[in-house]
């Protein structure tokens, strides 16, 4: 079974038809990709997934489960998460305290075991400092997490979102253009990351680019959209032998992907 | 500026504002005026008259109140005009139950924070999915409606209030003099700065920051904005109707021109003079609030307009607040 379900799914915005009956799915385990031209409606996809749209129609199962139209908070907390096209971090609190948000929906304690300092409340911070610390570790910037947010260079503000997305335990993790503002280096380490993410943490991805090299040389399945419509769906060879993606697309950048 | 710096130390205070705070950044130091004051704030009592005792009363009562409107303002980041509301929750609910029922004082807080609770639910509820200059006109007309309320109610005292609200006594013992009152706001202020300590450095507080930071990127975390907010509201209310119970045995009297518009926005006042979100900000703008107009006093009615202007200059030149930030 899927693990993320995409069907007929539409989305309208004042008369403008902005995603129209797209259809998709991502299997457990893949690397999966949206791809398309500039405004194909891509991150719109991204935002009816995780709730900040309301689609107009169709539906979205993920993990077996309805979330079409549900608020974003709680698709995140049934295992979906996100990271931004422009990034989105909290400017002037600490790389860890950025990570620490991802865990907030995984913990409990209130207020009182606040005000107390309980037990429980004890233990659960060191469990949320010991796993967003982890996470750290595992996209490599361990060394700057008590340096405020917005000191640290772009590359590894990007990071400071994918361990914040990571800390949120997903099943499915959605990246919105990773590679946008990354140089050639940023971007081998990033097909690394993206890899690890995967093979070690056993967690799907999906992921929206531009680069087309870095989609074609890590996804195991390509939906090409324009117009928010799907014209295509394969592996990385049929897709860039589909006529009507070389039309639409790839056409206009066939050397850069050769 | 740098001429300045090198100037500082040796004497402090030649670098304006900047110099004897920054003198307080070390740890060290800190300890040694904390020290200092604490001691002084206990043994007040001993050393000075009751005009001194009543201004300094009323300072802690204002310091338990600005960091209750903090922890909404501050911490969550909500703006709340009507914060007066909570606060006239509390002392009601004290002036009935003690004046009509007789109940016991100390039982009347329990009641307090209850209603308290409802009432930060009732207004909170509905609004607090509206961006936040809208939920400052709201909580302004709910800070308004409590007040004519409580004027048009047979059980409020109407206009004239509620009277005879008798002191509270502990084992025995009365809390009738002012000495008495004295420690016991002081024991609420510090009580108001623990629970604040504590919420703010957990993962509640956390949770208040990253959605005054960033809404949308807290809510693609998982968190839930509204009930967070609520939360924040809620405690701030707490805040403010144990503050209320308080200031009406202390009176004894209430009306309802203790809880004006005006009101609301001296305490928030408070707030936003110390230092929006930081703890010995907030005191400060609960002392700076309370003693200006004593010092002031002289001035007679003009001291109103020497305190706006005081204002004024403190937000043109520390727009965040008395207190520094806090640096990485």
């Amino acid at each position: 079974m899927a693990l993320l379900e995409v069907k007929n799914l539409g989305l309208n915005f004042a008369g403008l038809q902005v995603i129209k009956e797209l259809s998709f799915s991502v299997q457990p385990g893949s690397i999966a990709s949206l791809i398309g031209p500039n405004g194909a409606g891509k991150t719109s996809v991204f935002n009816c997934l995780t709730g900040f749209y309301k689609p107009s129609s169709g539906q979205i199962v993920f993990d077996g489960k309805q979330i079409t139209r549900k608020r974003p908070y709680k698709i995140t907390r049934s295992g979906m998460a996100r990271t931004f096209q422009n990034l989105r971090l909290f400017k002037k609190m600490t790389v860890l305290e950025n990570v620490m948000s991802g865990m907030h929906c995984r913990t409990r304690t209130g207020a009182i075991g606040a005000i107390l300092r309980t037990g429980s409340q004890k233990r659960e911070e060191a469990e949320i400092k010991d796993f967003c610390e982890f996470c750290l570790d595992f996209v490599g910037i361990l060394d700057e997490k008590d340096r405020t947010a917005s000191n640290l260079s772009y590359g590894h503000q990007r990071r400071v979102e994918w361990a914040r997305a990571l800390a949120t335990r997903p099943k499915l993790l959605l990246l919105d253009e990773p590679a946008a503002g990354l140089n050639f280096d940023e971007k081998q380490q990033l097909i690394e990351l993206i890899k690890r993410i995967r093979d070690e943490l056993s967690i799907t991805i999906l992921l929206i680019e531009h680069d087309m090299g870095l989609v074609m040389k890590i996804s195991e399945m390509i939906t090409v959209i324009d117009y928010g419509q799907k014209i295509a769906q394969g592996n990385a060879e049929e897709v860039q032998n589909d006529p009507r993606v070389i039309e639409a697309y790839l056409g206009r950048e066939e050397d850069e992907v050769a | 500026m740098d001429r300045l710096d090198s100037a500082a130390p040796g004497n402090g205070d030649v670098a304006g504002t900047g110099g004897p705070l920054r003198w307080l950044e070390s740890q060290k130091n800190r300890l040694i005026v904390l020290t200092f004051l604490a001691g002084l704030a206990m043994f007040l009592p001993l050393i000075s008259n009751n005009y001194v005792l009543e201004v300094m009363t009323n300072v802690w009562f204002y310091v338990m109140l600005c960091l209750g409107l903090n922890i909404v303002v501050g911490y969550a980041g909500l703006l709340d005009l009507g914060y007066a509301a909570f606060f006239a929750v509390g002392a009601y609910t004290t002036g009935i139950l003690t004046s009509h029922f007789g109940v016991n004082f100390w039982l009347t807080i329990p009641a307090a924070v209850l209603f308290s609770i409802c009432a930060g639910v009732i207004i909170g509820g509905p609004t607090l999915r509206l961006r936040s200059d809208y939920l400052a006109i709201v909580t302004l007309g709910f800070g308004e409606i409590v007040r004519i309320i409580a004027r048009n109610l047979e059980i409020t005292g109407g206009a004239s209030g509620l009277i005879g609200i008798e002191k509270p006594s502990l084992f025995g013992f009365e809390i009738s003099q002012i000495s008495h009152f004295y420690y016991v706001f002081l024991l609420l202020a510090c009580l108001a700065c623990f629970v604040s300590y504590r919420l703010q450095h957990s993962r509640l507080g956390r949770a208040w920051q990253y959605v005054r930071e960033d809404e949308d990127a807290a809510e693609a975390m998982g968190i839930d904005r509204v009930a967070i907010k609520l939360y924040a509201y809620v405690i701030g209310a707490i805040f403010g109707g144990v503050a209320g119970c308080f200031f009406a045995a202390k009176m004894t009297a209430i009306s309802p021109e203790t809880f004006m518009f005006q009101q609301s926005v001296l305490i928030l006042l408070g707030v936003v003079l110390g230092g929006m979100g930081k703890i010995p900000g907030v005191i400060i703008g609960a002392f700076a609030l309370v003693l200006f107009p004593e010092v002031f006093r002289d001035l007679g009615s003009s001291r109103i307009l020497v305190f706006a202007i005081v204002m004024l200059v403190i937000m043109l030149y520390r727009p965040e607040g008395i207190w520094p930030e806090k640096k990485t």
